[in-house]
């Protein structure tokens, strides 16, 4: 038993929690007495779903075999511990590829199950989740379930979303998609205003198949809003080489993080015009398009001691362009914006999780480095802004939302509560499952 | 395509090398003690590309079964490339201080086992003129040193072992790799607080592999446990006895 604290990726909050490892599928889950238990994947949520404040954490990430491949059918059945670009290497060369893929390849599929993840094509291919043909569960008093939409249904839409909270996912299945080769058609416009950026998303996401948004959440007045539209498509070019290898890390924790508003306002300036200039069309790979931020190693560092929070939001279609304009307009007041706000449209495909995120609506992500009070105040006034227009804030990067506000926006997790393991728990559940 | 054979194959360490063979294409032979575990190793095998994997279960202290085992690799892969021998048990000094037949079949499972198995295996690959060895034996082999001096006098046994076979066998078609790993994240280390020096099993693993492509005799793996080793070698025995290592 070894006692180190695991942090979450965006380094805040911390936590103190025991850390056991399981290595194998048919290995017990290790007694931990009056101490609940979490299921960890990579650690690459931003907040504390991942964490277990004085309990303990069951690494999952030695479950990284794969049980089977169906070349034919796109079929994948593998341990919860294999990572996504694990995945992705394995298949590519034989024609598939992840139905959706989340904005990093180092996560699990387990935890991309646990957090029902979405990607850039979720217009067309909604959640993780919806590709998931089933998953086997273990739970705490013993029992090991299959879970499908047929098969045990009412724990697979509580596990799918569940952050983890209903018992161990130790395999899962999952259908993949056929693509011929590693490389996208990338397509960029530049617009100069938030209402640009409505007119051209929905024609956008009805022509492409990925679609996604960087927003200057610094710019203000007539500027408010701009940004970069990009979308992809398959290339039909069978070509499977793997990118140049990345190089970028960042070494260590930055004793004092150079995140600052004017270093940020000066690093989206020049990020806008470069990109703006190199606008139109590029075939590039897969890896640069879908995971940019891989690139750099560990870059979550750059943040500092204090690390950073990470606000991410869905408004309803209605709702959208006025609640996210108010929204940009508090960020850009309070001047503590981000780099490379996203900005993106859902589809209308229904999430399979009780908990899932995403719904009908744009979604808005923004980081935020973690000066204290400050930035949970405008979190906070970022939260009624969200909730006004009918909107959620996303569970898996959350670090601070108010049960009040968690427990309203979610009404399912009552549910979701009924159908957990009584002995997994989270910061993030004993924090959002209070009595508001 | 190179066919090898992986006794001991539900370790960490040689998981690890397995799957970086896979990776390449070889034709695998696992054995090991658990049919479940090796089951669940041979079908990720196959899906990372080996171009065969088969398995038995084999208790390495069972000299009988031995010899079984090594001749149906042979016939089910059609002859052998390459030996890994990475079995091995850490016992829990509780055990061992104060029972001998604990001590007795650390001492088996870690040093004798490995060198009847490495005696047969020498025999085929002498009288099939090809082959190569590759033993993962231990930091700890270099220097009895109170923590663990079972398990490190065991290893020692296997270095020394493979270290004469490498002389004697020198000049011939048949090579012997010594590994020498130091202190690795494991299920065989799980109970220790791991700091600094830890490795993976993978980067273990790329060692080893890099070890038999480019064939060298002994490989300290991380490369840093070399010059570790060297010091705490030279260190003076009436300094190294009061020493808490």
């Amino acid at each position: 038993m070894s006692g180190h604290s695991h942090q979450s990726w965006g380094r805040w909050p911390r936590a103190s929690q025991q850390v056991l490892p399981l290595y194998w599928p048919d290995d017990q889950l290790p007694a931990t007495g009056d101490l609940s238990l979490l299921p960890r994947g990579n650690g690459r949520s931003y907040g504390d779903v991942c964490l277990n404040d004085g309990g303990a954490l069951l690494d999952c990430r030695q479950l990284n075999r794969f049980v089977s491949f169906d070349p034919e059918h796109g079929r994948l059945a593998c341990e919860a511990g294999v990572l996504l670009g694990d995945i992705q290497r394995l298949t590519l060369p034989r024609g598939w590829m992840l139905s959706v893929s989340p904005g990093t390849q180092f996560v699990t599929v387990g935890g991309a199950i646990a957090n029902d993840v979405h990607g850039k094509n979720h217009h067309r291919a909604g959640t993780f989740g919806r590709h998931v043909v089933s998953f086997e569960l273990r739970r705490t008093d013993g029992s090991c379930l299959q879970c499908s939409p047929s098969e045990n249904p009412e724990l697979f839409r509580a596990t799918v979303g569940g952050l983890g909270l209903t018992g161990v996912i130790t395999r899962a299945e999952i259908q993949l998609k056929p693509v011929s080769g590693a490389y996208l058609d990338q397509q960029t416009v530049s617009f100069d205003h938030l209402d640009r950026f409505f007119e051209l998303a929905a024609e956008a996401d009805r022509q492409h198949e990925y679609t996604v948004a960087w927003i200057d959440c610094l710019a203000r007045g007539p500027e408010l809003g701009r940004g970069l539209l990009m979308t992809a498509d398959h290339r039909d070019e069978a070509n499977c080489s793997e990118p140049a290898r990345r190089r970028l890390s960042v070494p260590f924790e930055l004793p004092v993080s150079p995140v600052r508003s004017w270093s940020v306002r000066q690093f989206n300036r020049w990020y806008f015009n470069r990109q703006r200039r190199n606008a139109g069309r590029r075939r590039v790979h897969y890896q640069p398009f879908f995971y940019p931020l891989d690139a750099v190693g560990q870059w979550n560092r750059v943040y500092g001691r204090s690390g950073f929070y990470q606000y991410q939001c869905v408004i309803p279609e209605g709702q959208a362009r006025e609640a996210v304009s108010d929204i940009l307009e508090r960020v850009s007041d309070a001047g503590s914006g981000s780099f490379l706000a996203v900005l993106k449209r859902f589809g209308d495909l229904p999430s399979p999780g009780l908990l899932s995120f995403p719904m009908p609506g744009v979604t808005l992500a923004l980081d935020f480095a973690n000066q204290g009070q400050r930035t949970l105040d405008l979190m906070d006034s970022l939260d009624q802004l969200t909730h006004a227009a009918g909107g959620r804030v996303n569970p898996s990067k959350d670090a601070r939302m108010s049960a009040a506000h968690f427990q309203q926006a979610y009404p399912g997790w009552k549910q979701l509560q009924g159908l957990a393991d009584p002995g997994l728990s989270s910061s993030f559940w004993r924090r959002v499952t209070v009595a508001p | 395509m190179t066919r090898a054979l992986i006794i001991g194959a539900t370790s960490a360490i040689a998981g690890a090398v397995a799957r970086l063979w896979a990776e390449q294409g070889h034709a695998l032979f696992l054995t090991g003690r658990n049919p479940e575990r090796l089951k669940l190793l041979r079908h990720d095998l196959l899906a990372r590309g080996a171009a065969r994997v088969e398995t038995a279960v084999l208790e390495v202290t069972d000299t009988l079964q031995q010899e079984a085992v090594i001749s149906q690799a042979v016939q089910t892969l059609d002859g052998l490339d390459l030996a890994l021998l990475a079995h091995g048990s850490l016992p829990g000094s509780d055990d061992w201080h104060s029972s001998p037949e604990a001590a007795r079949l650390a001492f088996e499972v870690n040093a004798t086992a490995t060198i009847t198995l490495l005696t047969r295996l020498t025999g085929l690959f002498e009288s099939r003129q090809h082959g190569t060895l590759v033993v993962i034996s231990s930091v700890a082999g270099d220097r009895g040193r109170q923590s663990n001096y079972l398990y490190g006098a065991a290893k020692g046994a296997v270095s020394l072992f493979t270290q004469g076979l490498r002389n004697r066998l020198h000049g011939g078609p048949v090579r012997v790799i010594t590994v020498k790993p130091g202190m690795v994240d494991t299920p065989m280390t799980r109970s220790f607080d791991k700091g600094l020096l830890w490795a993976t099993p993978e980067q273990v693993a790329i060692d080893v592999v890099r070890a038999v492509s480019r064939g060298r005799d002994v490989v300290y793996s991380p490369w840093y446990w070399r010059w570790i080793m060297l010091v705490i070698r030279l260190l003076p025995e009436w300094l190294f006895k009061r020493l808490r290592l």
